[in-house]
């Protein structure tokens, strides 16, 4: 009896060791997951709600449910969405709104981004004089309010010849852009070891071969953070869009807005959340295809330097 | 960076100086300058061109007497008060409830993160949808059978800025749950394990223990929510137009109105000037706990 129990006894204190055993079904999962699953309804449901509109007919529309999948499935509205939506006189669709956003997106990323790196690696490792001002004052300046300096860059914009045009935008984005991705950049050079740095200029390299041999190639990761940064948020815009170009330059957000919410006609909302699902795409795509570089780029606006 | 400094001579400093013009460009210029040049000529009665003719503070008694921008600061204290408690508040049991060691972590994140990569011209149209009292929630619910229910916030005076505030946290929120988790995830395990010898609950542990630890994490959070509140714009545009009436107008809408339609410049200058006071109200406090006391690198 005794030698039976003291195995027993035993065993019965190495088990509470480690974790408790959880129950698939406690109180707490249950609250846990039941509290994740009707936020996740929350955020998914204009995504379906969105799908499920641009696949209907206007006559189901008028009849259904606007969460019910389609009954006949029609990819109508969506061609119609991209090359026969009107906007005021013009009725060839999202796809002049599509590739001005593309003409404006593709040289604003690149300007933007190089202009940030260097002003990032200057302030790393060639600081200078007052760079240090130059950068709380950017800091700052991610905070001013646009609309403070919405006016004084149309006479900036005037004076140089490009307000209304493609080129005034992109430089907009550019300034715009600066202040956040200079403080990512200059976050991640900071963490680059200044041995290196000083080894190279033993070796006689310069600024900007530092630069371009060393710094660039052993940054692609934050690169492509600034990259995903700046598409989604440059294709996003809507204010700069509407203020510094003109109708036929304007950006798909703006157009969009104008064939969604113009008052002439008969609405199609059939047409229109095809037409918002297309420009919700480039977006989402990056979003999808990124996954947690992503997330490093928006939290890298929260994390101080 | 002494000893770099030193080896470097003043001309090979050049190039840095040189690749610094844009920024130095953009910071004295843009910022600074066109920041001076907006509250300057706040104070003229600059119409449809600005011009140099002083008139003291009539356009800010211009601003403060006119209904529409009052309307407008009403509903931006409004909504920016709900949508920061909600953002946060939701936010953060969010983060908490992704930080319990739960399967499928991964998903649920992509799914509360993607409406924060959509713009808010696209948030406003598929809530202006979803809300639309003939086709939207107001009708399937009568459909049910509930023929008396009315959810009709988008063409409700009273009720637009909750048809608003639906649209902005279902963008928002995401965000601010990844920036509440990252802060939880960087807290000590041994804060954790401590108070677990102690006995102390969980929910307690989170509440007296957790919580002012992140409050670093809150405070930035609570100003760059804020700072987005202070510029809403593109929402209001998409979802609402400013209306029904101008039961929704904003600051923002109101700049843009009186610059760039009405032609009555100074007072977009004036309207744009408090715009900016109000951001400095919210960042100066910050700025003061944030580098007041400590050095920063």
């Amino acid at each position: 009896m005794v030698d039976a129990t003291i195995p027993a006894n035993t065993r019965t204190d190495a088990e509470p060791r480690g974790a408790k055993p959880k129950r698939a079904l406690s109180g707490r999962n249950i609250m846990i997951y039941g509290t994740l699953l009707v936020f996740s309804l929350y955020y998914l449901l204009p995504l379906w709600v969105m799908v499920m509109t641009s696949l209907k007919g206007m006559p189901e529309i008028r009849m259904g449910n606007i969460f019910a999948p389609p009954v006949e499935i029609t990819f109508e509205p969506w061609v119609k969405a991209w090359s026969q939506a009107c906007t005021g006189l013009n009725c060839d669709g999202l796809s002049r709104g599509f590739w001005n956003s593309v003409q404006i997106l593709i040289p604003s990323v690149i300007l933007s981004i190089v202009v940030a790196s260097v002003n990032g690696y200057a302030l790393t490792f060639w600081k200078f004089k007052g760079s240090d001002i130059f950068f709380t004052i950017l800091i700052f300046g991610a905070f001013i309010p646009y609309q403070v300096m919405l006016y004084p860059i149309v006479i900036l914009l005037r004076e140089m010849g490009l307000y209304g045009s493609l080129w005034g935008l992109v430089l907009v984005h550019t300034i715009f852009g600066m202040p956040i991705l200079t403080l990512l950049f200059r976050n991640y050079f900071s963490t680059i070891p200044e041995e290196l740095f000083k080894a190279a200029r033993v070796d006689g390299a310069g600024f900007w071969s530092i630069y371009a041999k060393i710094l660039m190639p052993m940054s692609l990761p934050i690169f492509v953070v600034a990259i995903i940064l700046q598409v989604t948020g440059i294709w996003n815009d809507f204010l700069f869009g509407v203020v510094y170009t003109k109708p036929d330059l304007y950006p798909m957000t703006v157009q969009l807005n104008n064939i969604v919410n113009s008052v002439q006609g008969v609405k199609e909302y059939n047409v229109n959340m095809a037409a918002t699902l297309l420009t919700g795409l480039v977006p989402l795509f990056i979003y999808f295809v990124s996954g947690k570089l992503f997330v490093r780029g928006i939290a890298a606006g929260a994390v101080k330097g | 960076m002494a000893e770099a400094r030193r080896v470097n001579r003043m001309w090979r400093n050049m190039n840095a100086k040189i690749a610094a013009v844009p920024m130095i460009l953009t910071t004295l210029v843009v910022f600074v300058g066109g920041t001076a040049w907006t509250v300057l000529y706040s104070f003229t009665d600059s119409k449809l061109l600005p011009r140099e003719r002083f008139v003291g503070f009539d356009q800010y008694e211009r601003l403060w007497s006119n209904s529409r921008w009052l309307t407008s600061i009403e509903n931006l204290m409004i909504y920016g008060v709900l949508s920061l408690v909600f953002t946060i508040v939701i936010g953060f049991l969010l983060a908490v409830a992704m930080d319990q060691k739960i399967r499928f972590e991964d998903t649920f994140r992509t799914i509360m993160l993607y409406p924060f990569a959509l713009s808010f011209i696209v948030t406003g149209l598929v809530w202006q949808w979803i809300l639309n009292p003939e086709f939207g929630i107001q009708s399937i619910v009568r459909g049910l059978g509930w023929e008396s229910f009315t959810f009709n916030p988008l063409n409700n005076p009273d009720l637009v800025l909750y048809g608003l505030l639906i649209a902005g946290l279902w963008q928002g929120t995401g965000f601010v749950m990844c920036l509440m988790l990252a802060g939880l995830r960087g807290i000590d395990e041994d804060i954790w394990k401590a108070a677990r010898v102690d006995g102390i609950p969980t929910w307690k542990t989170y509440i007296q223990i957790i919580l002012p630890m992140m409050r670093p994490v809150f405070i930035t959070t609570l100003v760059i929510v804020a700072a987005g509140i202070i510029k809403l714009y593109d929402l209001v545009v998409a979802q609402t137009s400013g209306g029904p009436g101008n039961a929704s107008q904003v600051p923002a809408m109101y700049v843009y109105d009186y610059m760039f339609q009405a032609q009555n410049l100074g007072q977009g200058f004036a309207a744009s000037t408090m715009m900016l006071l109000t951001v400095l109200i919210v960042l100066i406090p910050w700025a003061y706990l944030e580098f007041g006391g400590k050095k920063h690198g």
